[in-house]
């Protein structure tokens, strides 16, 4: 169709349009994220007689109050510890279970690795009531651990599928080499083979990590206490208690988006391709 | 399914050995069976135990409480009903909704979302100025909480001075009530959903886009084939696998969606956002009838297994025997 006109001009034009579609997408996300940001130096007049404009005046309170509270604080490391642990936990535990299936051929093993496998399937919510009464019957309940056990168990899968999956392509005559050097199973594993497929490691930390970061319903039933509430729940319980103050929670919830956006600017190259993985493979 | 770049995956293996199955028993069994075996038990056990316990316990007690009366309150259920939750279930108007909302949400999704998705998958494809940045910016939503969205969007389309409203406002149009009222509240928490994750179906079109060979298109292209013809006879079969895999990600994240619902509206006005995940968390943690919410946990299981089991059978089969194997042999 474009073959008559001349190439240079269409091309140009082609250009030009392909240009302003991804320009109004990026309007879509970014003004959102904007008006957040901006909304949060205004007060809750302003937004509404001023809601595109910059702020006049400028109102840092809103944020100079979140980020004098203690409890936004205690909110933040209680996300970090309860990412960290979960994260360490899933990936330990994975890591292990993935090398057996693997590197080691026995009966069953495709079953129970179906098992994981259809775990990718189920999320919280269809165990959630079963597991409220587990964790209340061992006393779990405002407890780290009640979220972070749960949390891993339910990572397991996903991190399972992605490991075996490197670890299967590590060439068997390493593991030979190293088995003529003397070299048990363990000494395999921990020495050679976490060692060579440390960017799948990185890649499953940093899948486990957001999932933990951003997790809602768990945190949800099991923290009562204030003092062990995430960020997601804060957040939550943060609008609850301030509704008609608009501009602040603006403000909070920019605050508590900076961890994980900047979290996104360093690990995502590791997170993107975790992802097209998992998806790939789930 | 596995063509896709492995990200990090060390690159200078052979793809024989990617693809050999495991090798019959390595380091363990030369030494003595016994030992082999202990080795696989040492390993396997961590992750068994947490599975089991934290697992498949739990989603196999919903199954058991999902035939009791019983309020989740002073120790195990006694009051056996037989399937009578389920009876009740299925005639209750507000879970029948559940399953019609679904049914909508994912029906938006397939039809407004993914497309949406894979088209600006293929623009980004281009030769575009910035196209690294905007991948980057449209992705950002998608590891943002869904609390932190929910919040942001409670404000932005609240019915009152919201940012929305006030863009309608500029247009000369009425503001919407939107997630106020029943019949808008559907499409606005569409939008959300939009918003938070079009850029993760559009990063696994950029995926499989670029595990087309360049030949493929340059050839159509050399042949005479328009724009349009490329994408309808040559980029879009090759990228079948991929898309169906986003339908299947994108339906199973909507039979199971919670977060979003639970802080924006809990499932109002009266009822008309409600899902599944939803209905269950308010009988079984508002309104102690922890048999009757088992149930719905089971039919969310049902659904969910029934779906992926049919999926696999019935869609992606297609893809291990077809698609994909050509595209390996051609990498």
């Amino acid at each position: 169709m474009n073959g008559r006109a001349n190439p240079v001009i269409s091309g140009r034009l082609r250009g030009l349009s392909l240009h302003l579609v991804v320009l109004v997408i990026a309007a879509f996300v970014v003004v959102p994220l904007l008006y957040g940001v901006l909304g949060g130096f205004k007060d809750t007049g302003q937004l509404s007689t001023n809601p595109f404009g910059l702020p006049s005046p400028w109102v840092p309170e809103n944020y100079t109050d979140v980020i004098m509270s203690a409890s936004f604080w205690r909110q933040l490391g209680n996300s970090t510890f309860i990412a960290i642990a979960t994260t360490v936990i899933v990936v330990g535990v994975s890591a292990m279970a993935a090398f057996v299936f693997a590197r080691f051929a026995f009966r069953g093993r495709e079953f129970l690795f179906t098992l994981f496998a259809a775990g990718l399937m189920f999320p919280f919510a269809v165990a959630i009531l079963p597991l409220f009464v587990l964790l209340r019957t061992f006393g779990l309940l405002d407890n780290p651990f009640g979220v972070i056990l749960p949390q891993a168990a339910f990572g397991l899968p996903m991190t399972i599928v992605i490991l075996r999956g490197f670890f299967r392509a590590i060439p068997g005559e390493l593991e030979e080499a190293a088995t003529l050097d003397g070299c048990g199973a363990f000494g395999f594993f921990w020495r050679i083979l976490l060692p060579m497929a440390r960017p799948a490691i990185a890649t499953v930390s940093v899948l486990a990590v957001v999932a933990s970061w951003n997790n809602f319903m768990l945190p949800l039933v099991v923290f009562n206490d204030p003092n062990w509430w995430t960020i997601p729940l804060g957040v939550q319980r943060f609008q609850g208690q301030h509704a008609s103050e608009t501009a602040r929670i603006l403000a909070y919830i920019v605050l508590a988006m900076i961890p994980a956006l900047g979290f996104y600017a360093v690990a995502e190259r590791h997170l993107i391709g975790g992802l097209t993985a998992g998806a790939m493979k789930g | 399914m596995e063509t896709t770049t492995e990200p990090g995956a060390p690159s200078r293996l052979p793809a024989a050995a990617a693809g050999r199955k495991a090798r019959p028993a390595s380091a363990g069994a030369r030494g003595g069976r016994l030992r082999g075996l202990v080795t696989i038990a040492l390993f396997l056990l961590p992750g068994l135990v947490l599975f089991c316990l934290l697992v498949v316990a739990p989603i196999l007690v919903a199954f058991y409480t999902s035939t009791f009366k019983w309020s989740g309150l002073g120790g195990p259920p006694t009051e056996f009903v037989g399937l009578d939750n389920f009876t009740r279930l299925f005639a209750n108007e507000v879970f029948l909704g559940d399953l019609w909302h679904g049914a909508v949400l994912i029906a938006l999704s397939v039809v407004v979302q993914l497309p949406l998705a894979l088209g600006i998958a293929l623009l980004l494809n281009q030769r575009l100025r910035g196209r690294a940045f905007y991948r980057l910016v449209f992705f950002a939503p998608y590891i943002l909480s869904e609390a932190i969205t929910a919040v942001l969007f409670t404000m932005i389309l609240s019915p009152d001075q919201g940012l929305a409203n006030q863009i309608l406002g500029i247009f000369g149009l009425d503001g919407l009530e939107w997630f106020a009222d029943q019949s808008t509240v559907l499409v606005a928490l569409f939008l959300v959903m939009t918003w938070k994750y079009f850029g993760f179906h559009m990063i696994i079109y950029l995926a499989g886009r670029q595990g087309i060979p360049k030949e493929l298109t340059e050839a159509a292209q050399i042949d005479g084939a328009s724009g349009w013809k490329v994408f309808r006879f040559v980029t879009l079969p090759l990228l079948g696998p991929t898309i169906r895999i986003s339908i299947f990600l994108s339906i199973i994240g909507a039979i199971q969606l919670f977060d979003l619902v639970w802080i924006i509206t809990e499932g109002g006005p009266t009822h008309s956002s409600e899902t599944m995940a939803v209905t269950m968390f308010e009988f079984g943690f508002n309104r102690f009838q922890v048999g009757y919410a088992s149930a719905i946990s089971v039919v969310m299981f049902l659904i969910s297994l029934v779906f992926a089991l049919a999926y696999q059978r019935f869609v992606l089969r297609r893809d291990l025997e077809g698609a994909t194997t050509v595209m390996r042999d051609q990498r």
